[in-house]
């Protein structure tokens, strides 16, 4: 419990969240920020009042007005309310609604129990077709690319998600079989994939590292441990990396 | 026993005597029915020989209200799984809802369940006659049970017609090579169709059950609740029955 | 009176009809479903802190066996502990009483009502009974990982299980609604009118709406599951579904259909198991600061307005899980809307407490301590409905801080509040206050020491269902201190309720006898004779002197007070 105590001193410096490495995730973090001490804020000091309320004896014989005990403080946390939303959902617009720029980096996301695979489209910038029948991992096809497919001969499917920084990527998110969470603390970021359909998101890499890839929805016995790394480089190791992916694809 | 418990020990004791729900014993003048601040309280409807009915009737009012949301939800899901298809490899959308052709049987049906209705609101006009409903009240024979019976046994015997005529659609579909599992449009033809034969069921055994009560139940306005209650529970699975059968012919 | 007093053979009293006796049966029936939860709750604990720790008779526990006991213990919780104990229970126990009646509508009705719970309670437990276990996808229960048996270890019989039970629990839960509502609606005393009944009957009406309203689209859901796994039909698995070596999906289901259907129910429900309590503490705040409610209608709307809001903020646990973001906006509107009522409830138990010199028994401290513990519980709620924020504490800790401080813990305070409350129209006597007070501290500090560390946890981004922090791969290691810190924290909460369990043992055989309306309280489950006159005031008539007899109760005529 000492220890748990220690940490805790430790984290509030950094309010708890995993240091941020996403051009959105500063926005994100200052909302975070802001709104948590808020509601921090009215916690305590509701509570407070609680406490002192009850302790207090007798004053008033009578009960108050409704107007100013009730209605007052309502219209205050009423503004707070609409404060919230709209910075929060400006930020929301920003991010989800409209895709990402057209000479976004391109990388699909296949979830399976309990795996991460990506899939890089390669030099010819499209995916090659892929089929559930097909898809055999001892043989090195784990999300079932079909061979027929010359689209799919230049593609690169990774364990690891490599990334340039400072680019913006654009996933697109597939399960094979049940709903897994894509969540990758660092970024700020979460999507579930759902098999059926496909969903894109996108956003920046701005700090190179090693960040981890957790599964945000349960998904089965292995959900603790369907975690992968997704690893930001710069430019020139990027390309480097996808070179030596492409000459082990050509064998 | 704690004292507390003594006073509902009364209350079971008074079960015991009282004939049935909410009828009540002569030492306990508390009125049940309704609230209500209106000074001139002994004129409101709702209390009297009534209260019993009006009770009964929110009861299975209430109950077809949250049935009612059953069977939105299948409608909800029925256009959710219409519009929802999948992307072949070739990026090319693929619905695979194909939309069935509806037995022509099912008109038929659809017209007995519709007579049955009627049928059912004549029965239960039968057990609101004042004349016969006083002769019965005094104890003089049961004029108004005599009467409904008829009209109930004609509705259950069209209740059971409407079963079989839709047995008859299923094994029409059967033989065509729809089956439950075959594709998303047939999952809800059956579906839907089940739910709903389902309910019938319950209601043809209120029917049989409603006709028994007739000439077993000793107190008149029990009697009337039976039939009363079966009666709008019938008539709303023919309501039902005439929406969902729109849904099946005009939107798959 | 003798003859009176003999008592009705034993079968009668099991199978009985009788209100007061069927609120007892529940309570009873959410006690065993709550120890049970307990227990399990304990157990995903320490598995949490001392991960693979060697269980006697068993060996490490298994992550599917993690996973099967926090779906059991949600599922326990939610459905037998919180949707019965307030609604149900309580209900069965005060509400005839409360509204002036001699006896609920449908008493047949609650009976049979109750059996169906009980059943649907067995075979629930009787899942763990089961080779392969009980069910692991969670209280939620999302497919294609529910709807496939071969989708991972007990998600054959045990989620069987958990389909049957949750469909009798549906049909039961929603008989005893019936009679609820109709008891409401018709069988009020003469005089009390809508505006005239306690706060609690208000929330039992909304609640029993909710019911009505909720469980059928629930039970629907389950239906087209069940579906899915027998009948092989394809409502929620999607096409080419790939599941451990074959290809299961043969149609275009969608998974997010159950997710849009169940939410619909799920909102609708947490509120159910929380508007019983807000009204009973409503009541008693007003009783024990001997002052009428602040705003009484106004919360009457509130408790209204929260049943109507509900049906449309249902997309706000859905907004990383692939819904159209325009239609998170939209929900995060509505969520926020409905902080609005709740929070005006929270003002005017605050202005009904303010400067009342208030008595602090035993019901009293738990009403404040839900106080408190509610809004710790809801502040987080307007934090978790911004979609810019949820997407990136969804399913995390922080949700289950979230949710366990103004659901679990706040339930389960009105819970007591109403047990220490009640118990004198269980058993004639009072309850022990000494106890009381240790197991109220034990329990408010203890819920504040497992469940506040839970928000920082999430913070940092430790998500739901993970059988341990560490691990070979696992990049939350730096948690487990804390995690070590919420067990004990969690042992302590689970041991304060053996204070509880002897407290209700010892009192109902030597608790001081209660004599008639021991709280002086002014609503008409303590009225100490029949009734016969006609109600003609409101339910929290305190008038704040400070002499003995500062208040009317309902049943006091205006003649009688001249
Ligand atoms: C009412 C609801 C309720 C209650 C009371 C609790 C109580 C507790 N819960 Fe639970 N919990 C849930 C509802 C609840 N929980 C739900 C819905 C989930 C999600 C499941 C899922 O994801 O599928 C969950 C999940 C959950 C998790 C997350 C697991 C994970 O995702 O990995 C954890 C982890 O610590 C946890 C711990 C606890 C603990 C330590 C308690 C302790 O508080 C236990 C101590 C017990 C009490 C204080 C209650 C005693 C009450 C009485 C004795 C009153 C009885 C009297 C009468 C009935 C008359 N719970
Ligand atoms: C009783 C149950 C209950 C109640 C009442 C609430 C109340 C609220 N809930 Fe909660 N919620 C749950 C039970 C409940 N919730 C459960 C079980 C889950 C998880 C389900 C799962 O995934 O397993 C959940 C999850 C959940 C989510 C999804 C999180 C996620 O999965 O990503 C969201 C998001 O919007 C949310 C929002 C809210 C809001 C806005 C309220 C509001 O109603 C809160 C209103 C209250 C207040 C706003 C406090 C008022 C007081 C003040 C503001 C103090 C001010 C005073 C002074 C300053 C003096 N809840
Ligand atoms: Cu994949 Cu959890
Ligand atoms: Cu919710």
């Amino acid at each position: 419990m000492l220890r748990g105590g220690a940490f805790f001193g430790s984290g509030l410096r950094d309010s708890w969240m995993p240091p941020n490495a996403a051009a959105h995730g500063i926005a994100v973090d200052q909302l975070m920020r802001w709104d948590v001490a808020v509601m921090t804020a009215c916690f305590l000091l509701a509570n407070i009042l609680l406490v002192w309320v009850s302790l207090r004896p007798r004053r008033t014989p009578s009960a108050p007005s409704t107007w100013r005990v009730e209605l007052v403080p309502l219209g205050l946390l009423v503004l707070l309310y609409i404060v919230m939303a709209v910075t929060a959902e400006h930020l929301w617009a920003r991010e989800r609604f409209e895709g990402a720029a057209p000479d976004a980096l391109h990388v699909e996301v296949v979830a399976q129990q309990f795996q991460w695979y990506f899939h890089y489209p390669g030099g010819d910038a499209a995916y090659g077709e892929s089929r559930p029948q097909l898809i055999n991992a001892a043989l090195g096809n784990p999300i079932g690319l079909d061979p027929g497919d010359q689209h799919g001969r230049d593609d690169i499917v990774a364990s690891e998600l490599v990334l340039p920084v400072h680019r913006e990527v654009d996933l697109q998110l597939r399960s094979l079989d049940v709903i897994h969470g894509f969540f990758v603390p660092e970024m700020r970021l979460k999507q579930n994939a759902v098999p059926g359909v496909t969903l894109h998101v996108h956003f920046t890499p701005i700090r190179e590292g090693v960040y981890p890839i957790l599964c945000s929805q349960v998904c089965g016995s292995g959900h603790a441990r369907m975690q992968a790394h997704m690893r930001v480089v710069s430019q020139s190791a990027y390309d480097a990396w996808l070179v030596s992916r492409a000459k082990r694809v050509a064998q | 026993m704690p004292a507390t418990f003594t006073r509902s020990v009364v209350d079971t004791e008074r079960e015991r005597k009282d004939p049935g729900f909410g009828g009540r014993p002569p030492v306990d003048r508390r009125p049940t029915g309704g609230g209500g601040g209106d000074e001139n309280w002994d004129h409101r409807h709702g209390r009297g020989p009534r209260a019993l009915l009006t009770r009964y009737r929110m009861g299975i009012f209430s109950a077809l209200a949250g049935d009612l949301m059953f069977f939105m939800a299948l409608v909800t899901a029925f256009f959710f799984r219409q519009s929802s298809g999948h992307f072949d490899g070739h990026g090319a959308y693929i619905l695979d809802w194909h939309p069935l052709t509806i037995p022509p049987i099912l008109y038929i049906n659809t017209a007995i369940l519709l007579i049955s209705s009627v049928t059912m609101e004549m029965g239960r006009r039968q057990l609101f006659h004042e004349l016969d409903v006083m002769e019965e009240w005094l104890g003089m024979g049961r004029p108004a049970a005599r009467r409904a019976a008829p009209w109930l046994a004609a509705t259950a015997a069209l209740g059971v017609a409407f079963l079989i005529g839709q047995w008859m659609a299923w094994k029409d579909l059967a033989s065509q090579g729809f089956f439950f599992a075959s594709n998303p449009s047939s999952h809800f033809f059956y579906l839907i169709t089940g739910a709903h034969g389902a309910h019938l069921v319950l209601g043809v055994l209120a029917l049989f059950a409603a006709l028994a009560a007739l000439s077993l139940l000793h107190r008149m306005e029990l009697r009337q609740i039976f039939v009363d209650c079966t009666a709008w529970y019938w008539h709303s699975m023919g309501i039902f029955w005439v929406f969902l059968f729109g849904l099946l012919v005009f939107f798959q | 009176m003798n003859n009176l007093r003999a008592r009705p053979s034993l079968l009668r009293r099991i199978f009985t009809t009788e209100d007061r006796a069927i609120g007892i049966h529940y309570l009873l029936l959410s006690l065993v479903a709550v120890a049970a939860g307990t227990l399990l709750s304990l157990a995903m604990r320490t598995q949490l802190a001392w991960p693979g720790i060697h269980w006697p008779l068993h060996g490490p526990m298994l992550p599917e066996e993690y996973l099967s006991l926090v779906t059991m213990h949600g599922t326990l919780m939610v459905f037998f502990v919180l949707t019965t104990a307030p609604q149900s229970g309580f209900a069965s126990l005060v509400l005839a009483s409360q509204i002036g009646a001699r006896r609920m509508a449908m008493p047949w009705l609650n009976a049979l009502g109750f059996w169906i719970v009980a059943v649907a309670l067995a075979v629930l437990l009787s899942a763990f009974l089961l080779p392969a276990g009980g069910p692991i996808s969670g209280w939620t229960s999302y497919p294609p990982y529910s709807a496939i048996a071969s989708a991972g270890p007990g998600q054959g019989g045990g989620m069987d299980c958990w389909l049957l039970s949750i469909g009798l629990f549906c049909i039961g839960s929603w008989f005893s609604a019936i009679n609820v509502l109709v008891t409401i609606l018709t069988e009020r005393a003469r005089g009390m009118t809508l505006g005239r009944m306690p706060l609690t009957v208000w929330s039992w009406l909304v609640s029993s709406i909710l019911i009505l309203l909720a469980f059928t689209v629930l039970f629907a859901a389950l239906v087209l599951l069940f579906c899915d796994r027998h009948l092989g039909t394809a409502f929620f698995i999607p096409q080419g579904d790939w599941i451990s070596g074959q290809i299961v999906g043969h149609g275009d289901g969608s998974p997010l259909l159950w997710l849009h259907l169940f939410w619909f129910f799920g909102h609708p429900e947490v509120y159910i198991a929380i508007l019983p309590g807000m009204g009973l503490v409503s009541g008693l705040i007003a009783n024990f600061s001997r002052r009428p409610i602040v705003g009484y209608r106004m919360m009457a709307a509130a408790t209204v307005l929260i049943g109507l809001l509900g049906f449309v903020v249902w997309g706000h646990h859905m907004f990383v899980s692939g819904m159209n973001p325009y239609a998170g906006t939209a929900f995060a509107l509505t969520t926020m809307a409905i902080a609005v009522p709740s929070t005006a409830e929270v003002f005017s138990w605050l202005g009904t407490l303010w400067g009342g010199g208030l008595r602090r028994t035993t019901p009293m401290l738990f009403a404040l301590g839900f106080l408190s513990l509610f809004i710790a519980g809801g502040v987080t709620g307007p934090i978790l409905a911004l979609p810019a924020l949820d997407q990136y504490l969804h399913n995390t800790f922080f949700v289950v801080a979230h949710f366990h401080l103004i659901m679990a813990m706040a339930g389960v305070f009105s819970i007591f509040a109403g047990v220490y409350y009640w118990f004198p129209l269980m058993t004639g006597r009072l309850m022990s206050e000494r106890l009381g007070r240790w197991h109220f501290w034990l329990s408010l500090i203890a819920a504040y020491g497992t469940f506040f560390p839970m928000h920082l946890e999430g913070l940092a981004g430790r998500p739901r269902h993970y059988a341990q922090v560490t691990g070979s791969t696992s990049t939350l290691a730096a948690l487990l201190p804390m995690e070590r810190g919420v067990t004990w924290a969690a042992f302590v909460l689970g041991a304060a309720q053996i204070l509880f369990l002897i407290n209700v043992l010892w009192s109902a055989r030597r608790g001081t006898p209660a004599g008639e309306n021991p709280w002086q309280a002014t609503t008409l489950e303590w009225q100490p004779t029949l009734l016969s006159n006609r109600i003609e005031r409101g339910p929290y008539e305190y008038h704040s002197g400070t002499t003995e007899a500062d208040f009317t109760p309902q049943w006091e005529t205006a003649s009688q007070e001249e």
